[in-house]
């Protein structure tokens, strides 16, 4: 395909299915998503959507198995890249950090140590010439007095302090992508927005990619270009920023708004959306969402909606956006 | 618990002079160091350690190879001489024993008891060191093995069912039988019994060790090591086994003094080193026959085996506590 080469990361109907005592659960079931150099694109939906697990399929780190679907990255597949070659990719192009900065970093090792082992690893770097390197990078992510930071132990910085740890290790050589897993979620919500800043910057200034897994919608809407909303394992909706906010178009999207709270309008109760994500080992024939959906008609039960077109890139997968086949065009 | 515990000791752990010029808080060691002092019985059994690799190490130099103490010399006149007693007149001048007297008295063959102790403690601490070496290497391969690649399967089996049943095998055995089986077919050398007493004390560990290894694999910094790309054999030795290592650290100082108590019950029995070599267990095994007409024969060797046993037992209690993190909170 001649658009996989202009795309940094493209990924063609993903599957990924865990092993489990009830039998294979797919937890991704056919994701496509494309991610240009440069560009910010914003996976959300809620927990146990599989959006985490895609991330996670992306360095190959999941504990589900990819049973069908390519990963491409420079038009290489990750999907079946041998070992040494994916590790090349890990942290070399491919940046990654993640929700708990509490436990990401190794509690008996200095952070500094941390940080040079992967320069040293990647870049060939001396040990004096990476340990210059990360003063650099602890200063470049804005941690305070690095030479003393350097040294210290995990436990001894804050979560923030730590999650600024995770990026400058993320970011160490200067990767091409950059995925962020829930970067900010167990951050407290002043030290959110520092960081969120801070990736800002850092993807201007490097040009990264960056692939943000999230469910905090402003989160979303502050820092991404285009998004793509998960539910129950597919891609639902996905478009410019701009145009799934302002029209969403699947009703899960809809409702997914619906429930954010509005602080001009205070509510004694947010909208919820009613029923539960139907488990992964008993998906409906037709539509996810059906079971949930105040809009649902009757292809929805049996028949899965595949991704129609709103209005150029922005698409939804719903029957309410099938284009009525009565009204094509009939030649004269 | 803050009483003063004896001499501050010169033992300087893991110094960090960057770290101190700038006024950053204790590493791990420097912590477990602080909180381990403040058990007085674990400081005093460190204390008789301590003096027993000092004794070991000048007594294996002092009897083997500048021979000041000589336990082979026979002087029949002597036989059986109290401790503390002068050697009779009817000695030959080059037969004398140095300074004059007997510290431990002597044996049914006029040996000084005190030269013959020191080349056994010698036996003693390196039996117990070296087969502990041997089991520590042994129980962390199988166990880290079995907690890392466990998941992975090998015909019907997982290598963790392969590894870990072998364990329990292992165990079933009476293990005292067994090494009296193996060391009546091998010659008797200080190396087999080594050898015998690390394979066969190596269960507890490679349980210990697999069991934090199926915890350490959950853990989110392993996944962030691998997300950087680091190689598998560097997650484990350098970031998984370092923060296994507290429970194996514990139990080995235990079975260092396990091992000491069968090499000498090995002795004792009189399948141990071979007789002109002195250990604590055959000079105890010979003293048995005169236990009434010289007691110091027993008393002396099986003194210094309770005492070294007990000291081990409560360095590893300390350990123990040292490294509760709960038990560290209470006691700082």
């Amino acid at each position: 395909m001649a658009a996989e080469d202009s795309e940094l990361l493209a990924i063609r109907n993903l599957h990924v299915d865990f092993e489990t005592d009830a039998g294979l659960v797919p937890a991704v079931r056919g994701v496509d998503l494309n991610i240009a150099p440069g560009e910010t694109v914003a996976l959300v939906g809620e927990s146990g959507c599989g959006k985490s697990v895609t991330a996670m399929s992306v360095m190959r780190l999941t504990e589900g198995r990819i049973t069908a679907g390519s990963i491409h990255f420079q038009g290489r597949d990750l999907s079946r890249l041998p070992e040494p070659e994916l590790r090349r990719i890990r942290g070399g192009q491919v940046g990654m950090i993640f929700q708990e900065p509490m436990t990401s970093l190794n509690p008996v090792f200095t952070v500094g140590r941390q940080i040079e082992e992967v320069l040293t690893l990647h870049q060939q770097l001396s040990a004096s010439a990476a340990r210059a390197q990360t003063l650099e990078l602890l200063k470049r992510v804005g941690i305070p007095s690095p030479e003393r930071r350097r040294l210290q132990y995990p436990h001894e910085l804050s979560g923030g302090m730590k999650q600024r740890v995770m990026i400058a290790m993320a970011i160490a050589c200067r990767p091409r992508l950059l995925i962020a897993d829930e970067p900010t979620t167990a951050l407290d919500v002043t030290i959110q927005a520092q960081i969120m800043e801070l990736l800002r910057s850092l993807k201007q200034e490097f040009g990264m990619a960056v692939l943000l897994i999230t469910h905090d919608l402003g989160v979303v809407a502050h820092f991404a270009e285009r998004v793509l909303v998960m539910y129950a394992g597919k891609i639902v909706e996905q478009g410019s920023v701009r145009d799934v906010f302002k029209r969403a178009a699947h009703p899960y999207t809809q409702a997914l708004l619906g429930a954010l709270p509005d602080p001009l309008e205070p509510t004694l109760r947010l909208s919820a959306i009613p029923g539960r994500v139907p488990s992964p080992t008993m998906l409906p024939a037709g539509c996810s969402f059906c079971a949930r959906c105040a809009h649902a008609f009757e292809p929805c039960p049996t028949e899965r909606p595949e991704l129609f077109e709103v209005s150029g890139e922005h698409r939804a997968a719903c029957f309410l956006r099938r284009p009525p086949a009565t009204f094509a065009p009939t030649p004269r | 618990m803050s009483i003063p515990v004896g001499p501050t000791p010169v033992v300087e752990l893991a110094p960090r002079p960057e770290a101190e010029a700038l006024g950053i808080a204790e590493t791990p060691a420097q912590q477990l160091w602080r909180t381990f002092r403040k058990d007085r019985l674990a400081m005093l059994g460190l204390y008789v350690l301590l003096a027993l690799v000092a004794v070991a190490l000048l007594g294996n130099l002092l009897t083997g190879w500048w021979v000041v103490f000589d336990p082979t010399t026979v002087r029949l006149p002597d036989k059986l001489l109290p401790p503390l007693s002068a050697p009779s007149t009817a000695l030959a001048p080059e037969l004398r024993p140095p300074f004059g007297s007997y510290p431990f008295g002597t044996d049914e063959l006029g040996r000084s008891v005190f030269a013959r102790m020191l080349q056994g403690s010698f036996v003693s601490l390196s039996v117990g060191v070296v087969a502990v070496g041997i089991s520590l290497s042994i129980g962390v391969t199988i166990g880290g093995l079995a907690g890392f690649y466990g998941q992975r399967k090998l015909g019907p089996v997982s290598i963790d069912t392969l590894l870990m049943r072998f364990t329990d095998v292992v165990l079933c055995f009476p293990t005292f039988f067994l090494i009296l089986t193996v060391v009546a077919l091998l010659p008797p050398s200080i190396y087999n019994i080594m050898i015998v007493i690390g394979i066969t004390s190596w269960m507890s560990i490679a349980r210990f060790v697999r069991a934090e290894f199926l915890a350490l694999r959950e853990q989110d910094f392993v996944t962030a090591a691998q997300a950087l790309g680091l190689p598998e054999w560097r997650i484990i030795f350098r970031h998984m086994i370092p923060n296994a290592m507290a429970p194996v650290l514990v139990s080995s100082t235990i079975n260092v003094a396990h091992a000491i108590l069968t090499e000498s019950a090995l002795s004792f029995l009189g399948f141990g080193v071979r007789p002109p070599y002195a250990t604590w267990g055959n000079i105890l095994a010979d003293g048995r026959s005169y236990i009434f007409d010289a007691p110091w024969l027993f008393l002396i060797p099986g003194a210094a085996i309770l005492v070294v046993v007990l000291a081990f037992n409560l360095v590893g209690e300390g350990l123990r506590d040292a490294l509760n993190p709960k038990l560290r909170r209470r006691a700082s």
